[in-house]
């Protein structure tokens, strides 16, 4: 178990750094850091000097990736690509380009984050898998038809409809929830309501029918037939031996998202005001601070890659016919 | 006549398209899958929608300089304009000061107006243009929607009975049957397409096509934005957008997860370890995050560059292609995995084995063997992924990552709907134009890519 552990972190490790050059490349070699300065300081009337001084601040005037002006281990330590890439993988973010500790505020602002997004994945996954087993006990009939129609539409609004509905209906209409805003502690609930149940209803669709493909796959296997020949009820098949079985796929596919979690949903958060990640990244992007989206696409894919490697074992564990070798 | 770039990358994929369809046609095996789309109900509906739906966008494809006499109002002379426009010329021109609701023949918001006495008193003022024909728009207003919306479903049945006729007769022509039984075979629903729902569909889209281009000359029947413009002609220009972003992302999709997947699963060993550490370590990265970043750095390429980048026009046309490629780029590793796995399977298969020992060159092995059957993998893909293509446009737009703010979009209407809904009273209209003509699409979208899915994937025989 432990060798295997080792394996999959140490694949884990070239990904990384595939996505550390991706990012490098992205952001300093397909832009110069000159075309941020300039971005910042305005188009034009730009003088050199300030450009200078703005790159200076923020450390973005060092040599890409060798510099000669200093001696020894220097030569690649002072330099833009260890500064501000190699940093990254000791989740070393440095700061905003307003100055600003990006590590102090990701630590700060990922709980908010997780408030939200934890409540959503477990309702919505009960909700979800609940009306998915419901359509599968009533197969054939037409309630399954209206059933599976009725998720076809749903999938089909986008998520921003929800939103912008559900804000009017229950925090304009019926003052029921605030429309947005965020609280500390117990305070915090009433915020968290609306946005929890509006990404379940818009979640409804695709999970619903997702989860009826996984149900109906199994349903059609031999030992379901079996526990029918021996008699058991449909309930009893559907909610012990399916809902059983059909749990290896629904777990491992909850388990790569769980680390995402932290990030945070950009859309959401920002249409309900919710101080998470969600919206750092959105004001980053609305502030055209290169260093903020770098460091969110860095932590994005870690923690997906961390997501991975999560699923790998969590199929080790769940699934008893997966050897480890 | 000018090309912007999406226009011409969209014809030359209809072009394709008509290629694919006409080689289709000549072979029987490829054939049958398509004929089962064909006898699905809810396929034929959804595909009329669609066909519906790329007209408008073909219409607003072509673009061309008007001359000085169409140009109309000054502020567009020097841009170019699409087919679309000079078409709908009097929902372009006739905009109001700002907003007004849907059939509104009065403002959205009272003013100071001075009568004939010269005393100025707060009231709703007349609209521009919106039922300026009525003299009396209180009494009038219903009786004249009604007349007018009626002769528009009139014109819009006597389009439809011009195109059944045709279609009737073209069908019993190639079936060599009396044009009277054909007719009477389609209501009675006995043909193998269900030729029946189609020509219901496609009375109710000329109906409501019709009646509304009728009620728009009129009044404007989806309210007029913020800054005055018909709500009901950005909907229509937004069918480009939300077309153009669902489908020029295949350019380069279906390259990149074509050869890469189909030379990770065939070549095997180094090939394959690269391609899958290429398409893992892409997929790795949150895509909202990758466009994000692509964005930004788009932008910053275009501040450089400002003189490449001269009309508006053609910085919005650059940024929706731009983000098009991005979107293509963040989507292709689902499909180059698929591939991948199919390949691994084709290439242990005995005909494979076969062309390999009697000499077959690799290239021909992977041109003629392996890629028609996984060809199906494409099809079903590239139909899924319309859908949610189209959805993902509103989002990026409300982030301000998606097309250029000058761009009518969907995502742009909902944007700019977010403020509108907080005022009172609330000004819905442009979220539910927006709503309606999105869901129509996605809908239909999503019911033709299922049927295609059950069609084309043997896991799903009857």
């Amino acid at each position: 178990m432990i060798q295997y552990l080792i394996r999959r972190i140490l694949y884990a490790v070239p990904l990384l750094v595939g996505v550390n050059i991706i990012t490098f490349v992205l952001f300093f070699v397909v832009n110069s850091p000159d075309d941020m300065a300039r971005m910042h300081l305005g188009q034009k009337r730009v003088t050199t000097e300030s450009i200078a001084k703005w790159k200076h601040e923020r450390g973005y005037d060092l040599p890409m990736f060798k510099n000669d002006k200093v001696e020894g281990l220097n030569q690649f330590t002072e330099t833009i690509f260890y500064q501000k890439s190699v940093g990254l993988f000791l989740f070393r973010f440095g700061r905003a380009d307003n100055g600003e500790d990006i590590g102090a505020d990701i630590s700060q602002r990922m709980w908010p984050s997780l408030a939200i997004a934890a409540p959503s994945l477990i309702v919505g996954l009960l909700v979800h898998i609940s009306l998915a087993l419901m359509l599968v006990f009533f197969r054939m009939t037409y309630l399954e038809f209206w059933g599976v129609a009725l998720c076809v539409a749903l999938m089909s609004i986008s998520s921003l409809f929800y939103i912008i509905g559900g804000q009017f209906l229950m925090g304009k209409l019926l003052q029921l929830t605030p429309i947005s805003g965020y609280d500390l502690g117990l305070n915090a609930l009433k915020f968290l309501a609306l946005p929890v149940i509006i990404s379940v209803i818009a979640g409804i669709g695709s999970g619903v029918r997702w989860y009826r493909t996984l149900f109906l796959e199994e349903v059609e296997k031999d030992y379901v037939r079996t526990a029918r020949a021996k008699g058991l009820s449909e309930t009893a098949v559907l909610f012990t031996h399916v809902l059983k079985n059909a749990m290896i796929p629904i777990l491992t596919g909850v388990v790569v998202i769980l680390p995402m979690l932290f990030i945070g949903s950009l859309i959401t958060e920002s249409f309900f005001s919710i101080p998470g990640l969600g919206s750092y990244t959105i004001d980053a992007i609305n502030k055209q601070d290169f260093a903020i989206v770098r460091a969110m696409v860095f932590l994005g894919s870690a923690l997906y890659i961390f997501g991975l490697l999560l699923t790998d074992i969590s199929y080790t564990l769940v699934d008893p016919r997966v050897r480890l070798n | 006549m000018i090309f912007f770039w999406t226009d011409t990358l969209f014809f030359i994929l209809l072009l394709m398209l008509a290629a694919t369809i006409i080689r289709t046609r000549r072979k029987e095996h490829l054939r049958r899958p398509w004929r089962k789309v064909a006898r699905s109900k809810s396929a034929m509906v959804s595909l009329t929608v669609l066909v519906f739906y790329f007209g408008f966008a073909i219409l607003d494809s072509v673009h061309f300089h008007p001359s000085e006499g169409q140009s109309g109002a000054g502020k567009f002379k020097t841009e170019a304009m699409s087919l679309l426009d000079w078409w709908a010329s009097p929902l372009r021109q006739r905009a109001e000061k700002t907003y007004s609701a849907p059939f509104a023949t009065v403002a959205f918001a009272r003013e100071a107006i001075r009568d004939a006495n010269g005393v100025s008193h707060w009231a709703y003022p007349r609209l521009q243009y919106g039922g300026i024909h009525l003299a009396d728009p209180e009494n009038e207003k219903t009786r004249d929607i009604l007349q007018t919306g009626l002769k528009g479903l009139l014109h819009g049945f006597l389009a439809w009975l011009v195109l059944a006729v045709l279609l009737v007769s073209l069908r019993a022509r190639s079936a060599h049957i009396p044009i009277i039984q054909c007719g009477v075979e389609i209501t009675q629903g006995r043909t193998e397409i269900p030729w029946r729902a189609i020509f219901i569909t496609l009375l109710l889209m000329l109906l409501i096509s019709f009646g509304l281009g009728e009620l728009s000359l009129k009044y404007h029947v989806f309210g007029t934005d913020k800054v005055g413009e018909d709500v009901f002609f950005q909907s229509l220009k937004s069918i480009r957008t939300g077309l153009l972003i669902g489908t020029l992302t295949t350019f380069i999709t279906l390259p990149l997860a074509l050869v890469l997947g189909i030379m990770a699963g065939y070549f095997r060993g180094w090939v394959d370890d690269i391609i899958q550490y290429l398409y893992t370590t892409l997929n790795s990265i949150p895509g909202v995050l990758l466009i994000a970043a692509s964005m930004l750095l788009m932008q910053a390429y275009m501040a450089r560059h400002e003189d490449e980048f001269a009309s508006l026009a053609l910085r919005a046309d650059f940024r929706l292609l731009f983000l098009c490629m991005i979107l293509g780029l963040t989507s292709w590793t689902g499909l180059c995995r698929l591939l991948r796995a199919e390949t691994l399977k084709l290439r242990e298969m005995e005909y494979v084995q076969a062309a390999h020992a009697l000499g077959v060159r690799q290239g021909n092995i992977l041109l003629h063997h392996i890629l028609p059957n996984v060809f199906h993998l494409v099809l079903i893909s590239v139909a899924l992924d319309f859908s949610s293509l189209v959805l993902a446009e509103a989002v990026l737009s409300y982030v301000n990552i998606g097309v250029d703010p000058t761009t009518e979009s969907w995502g742009n209407m909902i944007n700019s709907a977010r403020l509108e809904m907080a005022r009172e009273p609330v000004v819905w209209w442009s979220l539910s134009a927006a709503f309606v003509f999105m869901f129509a699409l996605v809908l239909a979208a999503n019911l033709f890519a299922d049927a295609v899915r059950d069609a084309f994937d043997p896991r799903r025989v009857e």
